[in-house]
């Protein structure tokens, strides 16, 4: 008899944005499970340091993260995780980061700037993203355009309007996220 | 864990300290490479005489679960449940399978995930 395979397999989308922007509310409309959260201790030094053996009085802090689940078919599952908002755990993003197919980032109009450090994040490091206008009561106070000027994003960065709160308009970021990432790799591999 | 400042807790923190015991001080947990959607899987049943949070995460992985729902469900910190993890593959309970970002996002993948998440 041969030995058992694990045929199924696990991929993340991260879901980034200030704190209060909607992050985990997109998470739970659109996951089959209720958010769940996992806390990771995270050691101050750890940031650059990889071999912690004989460290020992270093501070220990724990971050939470939220996720959820879509199963995809039965051996593909999507994860969607909301990256801690603090910017203090940056480098806990770079964990939460690696492998991931890509990302969205929320932002809201009253509060713009908090968007900012998420785009940058993932600019710098090449992670193909979406930006997701989170309107609360329905109303924007800016049109996309000026949203994408304000943020300096690209031109072939996708953004639209949404509203988390509701399930079609979750799936719809998260469709506009997918397709991007279709066309991004399909230009790459030309 | 093996900071000086843990003292402030007496024998009747129990379920409090009690993860960090199974671990047994094994706060490494790079055997295996697992990362939080690392899937595990069960394949064999676990012994009574297990620890039960052993045989939580065996009931749980009936399934292919990651690492992180299963330290969500089990209230444990990623790091602590990594080490148990590790010892079930060790033993040979658990099979697991971390993804190559690489060659998991070619254009097929892609679109399967897109009709995935077009038909929720």
């Amino acid at each position: 008899m041969s030995a058992p395979t694990l045929r199924a397999s696990a991929m993340k989308v991260l879901i980034a944005g200030g704190f209060g922007v909607g992050k985990t509310t997109l998470v739970g409309s659109v996951s089959e499970i209720a958010p769940l959260r996992t806390e990771e201790m995270i050691t101050a030094l750890s940031v650059d340091v990889d071999d912690l053996e004989g460290v020992e009085d270093k501070t220990t802090t724990t971050v939470a993260l939220d996720f959820g689940r879509i199963t995809i078919n039965p051996t593909l599952i999507l994860y969607l995780f909301g990256t801690p908002g603090q910017e203090r755990f940056w480098f806990l993003w770079d964990e939460l980061a690696r492998g991931a197919l890509g990302a969205v980032v929320l932002a809201d109009t009253r509060r713009l700037a908090d968007s900012f450090a998420s785009v940058d994040f993932f600019e710098r490091r090449g992670i193909p993203f979406v930006l997701g206008v989170n309107c609360f009561d329905g109303k924007m106070k800016y049109g996309l355009e000026e949203v994408r000027s304000a943020l300096d994003l690209d031109q072939n960065v996708p953004i639209l309007a949404c509203d988390v709160r509701r399930r079609e308009s979750s799936k719809q970021v998260l469709i506009t996220l997918l397709e991007h990432l279709i066309r991004t790799a399909t230009l790459s591999a030309r | 864990m093996t900071h000086g400042r843990e003292s402030w807790y007496d024998e009747e923190a129990g379920p409090l300290v009690r993860p960090y015991a199974l671990t047994r001080g094994r706060t490494r947990s790079d055997r295996y490479q697992l990362d939080m959607i690392t899937l595990m899987l069960a394949v064999k049943s676990g012994m009574a005489a297990m620890a039960p949070e052993y045989l939580e995460i065996l009931r749980i992985c009936r399934r292919p679960t990651s690492v992180a729902e299963v330290a969500a469900g089990l209230d444990l910190p990623l790091a602590v449940l990594k080490v148990l993890a590790g010892d079930l593959i060790e033993e040979g309970y658990l099979i697991y399978r971390t993804q190559q970002a690489e060659t998991d996002k070619d254009v097929d993948t892609l679109r399967e995930v897109l009709d995935g998440i077009r038909k929720l």
